[in-house]
């Protein structure tokens, strides 16, 4: 808000990137190893307390030392920002900046860990802001791979010097140029980088290797790790000497670690080591501590510049920065003292760096901004703009420095905000590092400061826009107050946000959330910016307690009153005319007569007189009782009917399902839905099990035993009874028990391995046909069908196909049956629900077909036993049949004259380009709508929608559900980049891509949605901030999380299957995806990460959670992570004995069981406390999520990582760092 | 030697042979000129107490074509152990097991008094009977209880091996499984998709889809455990199935207004038959169809299910205007000749008040052996008792009934057999005694009747083939040999053997001795029979003018108003059922379906058969008539109104109640035996009940004729149908005029 962009140094997290990268993979890796070496070493002391803390502490030293980092990544940035002219110029402004960088750098190798605190009682404050900048560099170093090329320019000038400058050498050449804008701000560190120059070429090819690495595995990362560790040993001490022979070796070795960062990274040695020192890498940043000493001396020379530059390019800025540290100290002192402690912390102080940047370079954009948000602003500010500008950005941090020392104007205006925001930032920071155990080793570190400073080049994962943070801060600036819905075009808090909303005239967000909430006036904008215009629709959303359900507006006989022209239904955008006796309709102006027992005069303000006595006139969603012209065939619905299928082949016999869903269904039939719970649910219900025949049931009361019907001619289904196969529960419930008691018996000794599936699902239609009813069906189902019958499949399953161009087909049914089927079930309202087990492939894609065209739901047991996953399955068939469904559905968007709903997401059928039909709606299903423009809005109009659903109620009631939203429009592209809310946009992104997938190459899929997201950003670069180098990577304050998000996205299983993902999750994710709302989406994409041994057992608050990363993983300390799928306890070798007596009962690590699926009920705060949590996320979440039990180094942790999404995923998707460098560059590419 | 009279009863008795001529004319020119064929009743299984089964396998001729079977007619070399076959002359040797024949100890088969003996043969396992029971459950709720209890009751009749199971329909089949306990299992099928008898079985489980090799051929029949689950022995799911058909529900689908119910009689026939054929082929079984209704959906629909398209008439038939006729006569052929071929039969029970489709079922009966029962109601004496009387024993304790009999025709040289009239199925079995000339079901000398009771009887028919001016056959006569192999009741398979010779007569010098060996009923039954047959196959007034030409010199005029040829006030399915009982009884119950018996009973004296007339009706009589499908007690009127006015009730009346009873007794005896049962009727004059009586007797006295109008004998019958002295003048005037 406030901030409208987020400013990256992405050169110099390339950097730093490098440098981090080799160090992460060590921690990953050979954490240990490497880590004991140099824990003991410079960590030792801080960490010493126990082995793996030491490692933990790393991490949090990571921390500490990406902070440091900052001014690295400040440097970077210049080096980045250095290429391109603008770079200079922005660091004439930066200046100043540059000078605060310049102390930080300082700082910064003290930050580094240990360094932090002994910085803290002296230029503490510096190295705090500097630290966080080392930090995002830190993180960068993903992107390094990416940003190599650029990063190698930049930094070959200031990098030069230190190892990075052999990598870099080429580029050297051109930032050569660059450079002498850094020598301006740090001629001494350029020296070095001179050197460095001479190094270049070969460091380049290390370089370019190193990024390949990247690309292709982390495996090496232990490799890394040890190399990089002796890289950085003979690195670090000269950089500028070794760097050449280090960086060969370090590239060699780096390439396979992953991450050319390390190449990088030995290119930064110095800066590496502080940046691994922060990860596990820290530790190596503590052997720097040695090389320390030789660069201590470089820096002694240089102070804090020198050594900066020594460091490399980073180093460049860092000196800039140092003289910006000094601002910082001067201007925010009080800050300042609040960073020593940050220091501790590094994370925050890096934002407040990464803000600081941001303000600079947009100083103008920002300064008009600024205002508004400069009481939001300082936080969102910070993580907006990330200023890969290094000097500047720098400063950035320092921007109470910034606002004394640079004074430069557009600076003043955002001084207040940047100070506002430092302080904010700082304070959040504080909670982070509070988080980390690391602060603690940070304390240690110090110790190794010397070494710290030449770290602080790396690029800072605290530097970027963490998620976390926006979350908490909307938690804090939104969740406080309830949200009203009479403002139009104003953004709801974020789905992680828990609010309170008064409907005032537009929907909940919980019904409807839009990807922007103020619309471009017209196409152009619309394409120019790219931002896609969506709207995720919740229809029959279930809302909390304490807000009141949708009232029921009941127009008499003559139906709900419509606009003539559109068919809109009455709503508040109604306009009022002539005295009341006519209305306007909002969204087509046509004007139309109010019957006669509607009339009502209009007071002063020419509202309806009883406008707030009509929920219709004053509320964003209402429902509308019909007439029977609502109705199929102009007759009142029948109640519905449930029909549970079981299959009860040898497969599902033997893993228990038969049993289990039997013995469940004879409890759950008496929670069927109802409407008023007084009542008996109307639902009747029907029974069939099948293998590759049907059996159905006559469950009639008056028959003393169930009786069975077998129909073999699967060929030609047809339903054998009418009287006698949908009861009621109530009248038969004798016979029904009978039956369910039976069924498991009956097929005990079952040889029958083969199944049917399209067979069943017809026998269902042909039920509910004849019965003249909608309904659900309820198929319980193990294994391909593969018996001769209609829908028969066969096992296509051919991973070979990943990949390819072919790979598409996977996701496609192959048979053209269940599309045929599926028409059919819509048109009779039956709804399906798959329920599956498979042993082995069974081919989701395809029998996911039915489920998803009929707004089903399919859930997915693979491998399914009883005692581990029976807990899981029931609850989710339990709401499954309880929840609130309303069936045979059609749902039609209306909106504006100048937009259209153009495209629909989400599991149903559409027959026409309008209407999208649902056989079954329930509480869960969304449905995401896609607008265009098909003419112009208006800005006093804004753009209006009303989604209208029609559907029959769980009672047989004919009903209708409106929900009305109004947005703004814009004409200027910074109003839009202002509303957007990035949670829906993804969640537009990624149905959108799963949907393309079917048709397209998975790769095209990736880099057009890569490309969309450039063409976004780039937009905003362009149009809304103000001009700045290239080289600073510049975000919408409402879109500075689109990176992360859309890089969780594009490495999720659909888009980048790693090599254990079986086709049928893919398929079954890619379907599932599809009906997600926007929270869901979110925590599917980024897991929510709780670390308990923060957990405060008093409080009913949560533990603030962790950034999705390895790095964030303390060994001591037990994590849980849910997706809304799954949920893990993570828990770390060396786990606090009274943690692990506290949650298993038994103090020793390697007593815990892996394999259980629930925490034993121990009668202690902690371990009550965490049940209830587990409990409360469970229920938050529209599915159960089983417990899965993660120990630390075990052959399951790798399934966990899979879920840090901002690291490096197996399957080759890149870590956050990375992608942002390479989105970066993708910017950059379109500017250009 | 007796009067003919004599030997035709002596020959009945003991041969159950009823021949047309009992001296046959030795050319084929003299026998065509005799216009009726000759040609004999046979009752196969003819009840003969005094004969008991002997234990061994009969002798047989050793020539290829002939295997006649030794009877007492072949001449016999004691010493040489060798007999020669009387038919074709073949010498043959005595196995060893005759090595101690001698004149004096001779085989029963070469007895003369056992000129028909049975033979029980060892041939495979026993196979219990089976009863496959196939239920209509489109009924009323009356109708469908009534059913249901019938059908329990019919469990305890049962033999307690036999194999029992049980098929409903309605709009859909389900084929019950009897072997589970708890849920009451059934396979489903759909009643409008025909399916291949493979599909079938596959369907029900009954044999491996997958096998190769032994793809398509059924299961081996005593492969139980496939087919059990259908077919279950009765002693042990009795209580089962007793629930089973206790639970059973009427058709659960909804019959709009103006609809029949959809009735899957066709597809329910062709599972069953499907079923059996897949388990028990070439097994004595019965499927038995309780329909209340004509099929309306489906392959053998019989009439759509709009209620306004009523079932065909011969009116429609005639025009041809019955759309669904041949279509749905070629399907239950196809089916027939489907259960012929393994020898299962097909009972139809109808019961209902408008036709039920038997014009196209009936040749599952026909063709099969099988009964056809036709009633108002399933809640009626008829249908009960009839059914009932399905599972009457004999006075050995066993089954009237037996299965999968073949019946083999063998003749002498100068005889040719041209065909049978019955509820058999040609074999196609051609041979050296087959004529070409077809008469009824010919071209073969086998035929398969797959349900036999002691009184099936079939009509053969034979063609002398000797030329004109030949000599009079060698040894002066002539020898049929009739062998039937069959199920017994008890599982035995057994093998009947009679063998009859009849003399050779030379028409021209012994025309009167011809004359004298003919045997009128005989005669008249077996021409009804060809009358039928061939009603039955072509066209309505072609049969009468045929018959008319035949038997112009023939009494038969309650033949041509029977209803086995006039279909006049029957409806379609009458005309099915009355044939079809006419073609297979014996000759008493034939003639009497012909010319129907009327008793009267009177204060004069005894009761006393009285012409079937309409003089006969007079007040003060009782009259009991005897039309086979009837009984009809009708009291004259003043009879009436005595009775009305409760004279029987007095002591002084006491002989007027015995008046009263002596009818009901009478009648009581013939319903007693009867099979199946005849519809009882009890009406008085005036009554409309006596309906059946007026338009059975000869309208003597009308109300257009001079004769007796108005007068105190007999009552007048309105009707323009010609009276016995109208069609004897007319015929007077015909035989004169006429130069055949």
């Amino acid at each position: 808000m406030e901030n409208e962009h987020v400013y990256l140094q992405v050169r110099d997290e390339l950097r730093m990137n490098v440098n981090q990268q080799p160090h992460m993979a060590t921690p990953y890796g050979q954490p240990q190893p490497g880590y004991q070496g140099y824990p003991q070493p410079g960590y030792g002391g801080d960490h010493v307390p126990s082995g793996y803390p030491a490692q933990y502490a790393p991490y949090n030293g990571p921390g500490s030392a990406y902070q440091q980092g900052p001014p690295q990544g400040t440097r970077g940035p210049p080096t980045s920002g250095a290429p391109p002219v603008s770079g200079a110029q922005n660091y004439s402004q930066f200046g100043q900046g540059e000078n605060q960088n310049g102390p930080p750098p300082m700082g910064a190798p003290p930050q580094r860990p240990p360094v932090s605190q002994p910085y803290t009682p002296g230029a503490v404050n510096l190295p705090g802001p500097q630290h966080p900048y080392g930090q995002r560099f830190g993180a960068p170093p993903v992107s390094m791979q990416h940003m190599t090329n650029q990063m190698a320019s930049m930094q070959v000038g200031s990098t030069a010097p230190s190892p990075a400058g052999p990598g870099y050498a080429p580029p050297s050449v051109s930032q050569a140029a660059v450079s002498a804008p850094y020598t301006t701000s740090a001629p001494p560190t350029f020296t070095p980088p001179t050197t460095a120059t001479s190094q270049p070429p070969p460091t380049e090819a290390l370089a370019q290797a190193p990024p390949h690495s990247y690309y292709g595995a982390l495996p090496p990362v232990q490799q890394p790790f040890q190399n990089a560790v002796p890289t950085f040993s003979s690195a670090g001490p000269t950089q500028p000497q070794a760097p050449p022979p280090v960086s060969p070796q370090s590239f060699p070795q780096a390439p396979p670690i992953s991450q050319p960062p390390f190449s990088t990274a030995q290119v930064h040695p110095g800066p590496t080591q502080s940046y691994r020192g922060p990860l596990p890498s820290t530790q190596s940043s503590f052997p720097r501590p040695p090389h320390p000493t030789s660069q201590p001396s470089a820096f002694p020379a240089g102070p804090p510049p020198t050594s900066i530059p020594s460091q490399l390019p980073g180093v460049m800025q860092p000196q800039p920065p140092v003289s910006q540290p000094s601002p910082y100290h001067s201007g925010p002192p009080t800050t300042s003292t609040g960073f020593p402690p940050q220091v501790g912390a590094p994370p925050r102080p890096s934002f407040p760096g990464m803000q600081g940047p941001p303000m600079a370079s947009q100083g103008p954009p920002m300064a008009s901004q600024g205002p508004p948000m400069a009481s939001q602003g300082p936080p969102m500010a910070q993580a907006n703009h990330i200023l890969p500008t290094q000097p500047g950005m720098p400063p950035g941090p320092i921007n109470a420095s910034l606002s004394g020392p640079p004074p430069q104007p557009g600076m003043q205006g955002y001084p207040p905000q940047q100070n506002g925001a430092f302080g904010q930032v700082r304070g959040p920071q504080p909670g982070y590092t509070g988080p980390y155990p690391g602060q603690p080793n940070y304390g240690a570190p110090p110790a190794a400061p010397a070494s710290a400073p030449a770290a602080p080049k790396r690029l800072d994962p605290d530097s970027i826009p963490s998620p976390i943070q926006v979350i908490e801060d909307d938690k804090a600036n939104k969740g406080s107050e309830p949200f009203t819905t009479g403002v139009r075009g104003q953004a709801p808090p974020l789905v992680t946000t828990k609010f309170q909303v008064k409907d005032q005239g537009n929907a909940s967000p919980r019904y409807i959330r839009c990807t922007a909430y103020n619309m471009p006036c017209n196409s152009d904008m619309a394409k120019q910016s790219q931002v896609p215009l969506a709207a995720v629709i919740k229809p029959l959303a279930p809302l909390p307690p304490d807000e009141t359900p949708p009232y029921l507006v009941d127009h008499g006989e003559s139906g709900p009153i419509r606009c003539n022209r559109c068919k809109a239904y009455m709503c508040p955008y109604m306009q009022f005319i002539e005295g009341g006796r006519r209305f306007q309709c909002g969204f087509c102006n046509c004007v139309t007569e109010v019957p006669p027992n509607y009339f009502q005069h209009l007071d002063h303000t020419g509202k309806r007189v009883d406008c707030y006595d009509r929920p219709e006139l004053s509320m964003g969603s209402y429902d509308f009782m019909t007439t029977v012209d609502y109705c199929k065939n102009n007759k009142f619905p029948q109640p519905p009917a449930f029909i549970f299928l079981i299959d009860v082949s040898y497969n599902a016999v033997k893993n228990g399902t038969v049993g289990i869903v039997c013995q469940e269904l004879k409890t759950l039939l008496d929670y069927l839905p109802r409407e008023n719970p007084d009542v008996e649910s109307n639902i009747r219900v029907g029974f069939v099990t099948y293998n590759k025949v049907l059996h159905f049931y006559n469950v009639k009361a008056s028959l003393a035993q169930p009786q069975m019907m077998v129909v073999s001619d699967v060929a030609d289904m047809f339903v054998p009874l009418l009287d006698g196969f949908l009861v009621s529960v109530s009248e038969s419930r004798v016979v029904i028990e009978s039956l369910l008691d039976q069924i498991p018996e009956m097929f005990a000794d079952t040889r029958e391995t083969e199944t049917v599936f399209g067979p069943v699902i017809q026998a269902g239609l042909e039920a509910l046909k004849a019965a003249d009813c909608a309904g659900k069906l309820f198929v319980f189902h193990s294994s391909l069908p593969i018996a001769e019958a209609p829908g028969k499949l066969k096992n296509r399953e051919d991973k070979k196909l990943v990949g390819t161009d072919k790979e598409k087909t996977l996701f496609q049914p192959q048979v053209s049956f269940y599309n045929t089927l599926a028409k059919e079930c819509v048109a009779q309202g039956c709804c399906v629900d798959l329920f599956l087990f498979p042993n082995q492939y069974v081919d989701v894609a395809t029998l996911g077909v039915v489920p998803t065209s009929t707004g089903g739901s399919i859930y997915k047991y693979t491998y399914f036993q009883a005692p581990s996953d029976q807990e899981r399955f029931l609850n989710d068939l339990r709401r499954d049949v309880q929840k609130q469904v309303g069936f045979d559905a059609v749902m039609r968007v209306r909106t504006s004259t100048g937009i259209r709903a153009t495209d629909f997401f989400g599991a149903f059928y559409m027959s026409n380009t309008t209407d999208v039909e649902l056989a079954g709606l329930d509480c869960d299903k969304t449905v995401t709508v896609e607008f265009r423009h098909d003419d112009k809005l208006s800005e006093e109009t804004g753009a209006l929608m009303q989604c209208a659903v029609l559907y029959t109620s769980c009672s047989g009631q004919r009903r209708l559900r409106i929900h009305n939203m109004a947005v703004n429009c814009c004409s200027q592209l910074a109003d839009l980049y202002r509303n957007c809310e990035t949670d829906t946009i993804i969640n537009f992104f990624a149905k959108y891509a799963y949907r393309s997938v079917l048709s397209s190459p998975t790769k095209n899929v990736r880099d057009s949605l890569v490309n969309q997201c450039a063409q976004i950003l780039a937009c905003y670069r362009k149009n809304c901030a103000s001009p700045s180098s290239a080289g600073q990577l510049i975000l919408p304050e409402c879109m500075k999380l689109l990176p992360v998000y859309l890089n969780c996205v594009l490495k999720s299983d659909v888009l980048q299957p790693g090599a254990d993902v079986s086709l049928d999750d893919r398929a079954y994710l890619r379907q599932l995806v599809s009906t997600m709302d926007v929270a869901e989406s979110h925590v599917f994409f980024y897991p929510h990460l709780l670390p308990l041994q923060k957990l405060d057992v008093e409080s009913m608050a949560l533990p603030m959670a962790v950034r999705d990363s390895e790095e964030r993983l303390s060994r001591g300390g037990v994590y849980l992570l849910e997706n809304g799928l799954n949920i893990f306890l993570w828990v770390g070798v060396s786990a606090q004995q009274e943690l692990l007596q506290n949650i298993f009962g038994t103090p020793a690590f390697s007593q815990i069981d892996p394999n259980m699926t629930s925490l034993p009920a121990l009668d202690n705060p902690f371990s009550k406390r965490l049940r209830e949590i587990i409990e409360s996320v469970r229920a938050q979440r529209s599915r159960y999520m089983k417990l899965m039990v993660v120990k630390q180094e075990d052959k399951l942790e790798l399934i966990f990582k899979h879920f840090l999404v901002e690291d490096k995923s197996n399957s080759g998707g890149a870590s956050y760092v990375d992608f942002l460098c390479h989105m970066h560059k993708e910017i950059r590419q379109l500017l250009s | 030697m007796a009067t003919y009279q004599e030997f035709i009863q002596q020959n009945e008795d003991r041969d159950g042979v009823r021949c047309s001529w009992n001296l046959w004319p030795s050319s084929r020119l003299e026998a065509t000129r005799l216009v009726v064929p000759v040609s004999c009743l046979y009752t196969p299984l003819k009840e003969r107490p005094d004969l008991p089964p002997v234990q061994y396998e009969p002798v047989l001729c050793s020539r290829a074509n002939c295997k006649a079977v030794l009877n007492p007619l072949c001449q016999v070399d004691f010493r040489a152990k060798i007999w020669a076959c009387n038919f074709c002359f073949q010498r043959n040797s005595f196995p060893p097991s005759y090595a101690g024949i001698s004149e004096v100890n001779q085989p029963a088969e070469l007895m003369p008094q056992f000129s028909t003996i049975e033979y029980i043969v060892q041939r495979g396992p026993p196979t219990p009977l089976i009863f496959l029971y196939v239920v209509d459950t489109c009924l009323e709720e009356e109708d469908l209880q009534a059913l249901k209890e019938s059908l329990q009751m019919s469990l305890s009749l049962l033999p307690p091996n036999a194999l029992v199971g049980l098929i409903t329909f309605g709009r859909i089949i389900q084929v019950h499984e009897l072997s589970c306990e708890g849920i009451a299992k059934s396979f489903v099928f759909r009643g409008t998709k025909e399916l291949t008898p493979k599909q079938i079985q596959e369907m029900l489980g009954l044999m491996k889809p997958a096998t190769s090799g032994q793809q398509g051929k059924p299961l081996a029949p005593h492969d139980a455990a496939a087919s059990c689950r259908f077919l279950q022995p009765v002693e042990a799911v009795d209580m089962n199935l007793t629930d089973l058909l206790g639970e059973l529900q009427r058709d659960p689908w909804p019959v709009p207004q103006g609809k029949r119910p959809l009735r899957s009689t066709g597809i329910a026939l062709s599972i069953a038959i499907g079923l059996l054929e897949g388990t028990f082929p070439n097994t004595g079984a019965r499927v038995m169809l309780f329909t209340g209704g004509p099929p309306t959906q489906g392959p053998g629909m019989v009439v759509g299910d709009e209620l306004k398209t009523p079932i065909r008439s011969w009116h429609d038939i005639q025009k041809d205007n019955a759309r669904h006729l041949k279509k749905a006569t070629k399907y239950y052929e196809a089916l027939a000749n489907r259960a012929a071929v393994n020898g299962h039969s097909v009972d139809i029970y109808a019961c209902a008040l408008d036709q039920t489709g038997l014009l196209e079922i009936k040749c599952l009966s026909n063709l099969t052996g099988g009964h056809i029962v036709m009633g108002d109601s399933f809640n009626t004496s008829l249908f009960k008792q009839t059914f009932q009387r399905v599972f009457s024993k004999d006075y050995n304790g066993e089954f009237r009934m037996a299965f999968g009999g073949t019946l083999e025709v063998k003749t002498s040289r100068e005889l040719k057999v041209s065909g049978a009239i019955g509820p058999c199925v040609s074999l196609n079995t051609k041979g050296p005694c087959v004529s070409d000339n077809e008469m009824g079901v010919g071209g073969t000398c086998q035929w398969k009747i797959c349900s036999l009771t002691p009184a099936t009887t079939l009509a053969l028919y034979f063609e002398v083939v000797n030329q004109h001016n030949a000599p009079v056959p060698q040894g002066g006569r002539g020898a049929i040999q009739f062998v039937t192999q069959y199920q017994h009741s008890n599982t035995q398979r057994r093998i009947r053997v009679t063998t009859i010779a009849r003399n050779w007569a030379d028409a021209q010098s012994q025309i009167q001795h011809i004359e004298s060996s003919f045997d009128q009923e005989a005669s008249a039954v077996l021409m009804a029979r060809l009358g039928v047959f061939k009603a039955e196959s072509e066209e309505g007034p072609d049969v009468l003018r045929w018959l008319d030409r035949q038997l112009i010199r023939l009494f038969m005029f309650h033949l041509r108003r029977s209803p086995f040829l006039q279909v006049f006030n029957n409806s379609p399915d009458e005309s099915s059922y009355y044939r079809h009982h006419f073609v297979r009884q014996d000759l008493t119950q034939s003639l009497i379906m012909i010319q129907p018996i009327l008793y009267s009973y009177s204060f004069y004296g005894p009761p006393e058969p009285v012409l079937l007339d309409s003089s006969s009706i007079l007040p003060d009589r009782i009259l009991l008539m005897d039309t086979f499908f009837q009984l009809v007690i009708y009291h004259g009127e003043t009879i009436a109104q005595w009775r009305k006015a409760g004279y029987q009730e007095m002591a002084e009346y006491e002989n007027f109640k015995q008046l009263l009873q002596a009818p009901l007794d009478d009648a009581q005896e013939i319903l007693q035996t009867r099979f199946p049962m005849p519809r009882y009727i009890d009406t008085e004059h005036g009554g409309s009940q006596a309906r059946f009586l007026l338009s059975k007797v000869n309208p003597s006295q009308t109300h257009n004729n001079l004769y007796a109008w108005g007068q105190e004998s007999g009552a007048p019958i309105l009707t323009d149908d010609v009276s016995l002295q109208v069609f004897m003048d007319h015929l007077k005037k015909l035989a004169v005029s006429s130069s055949a």
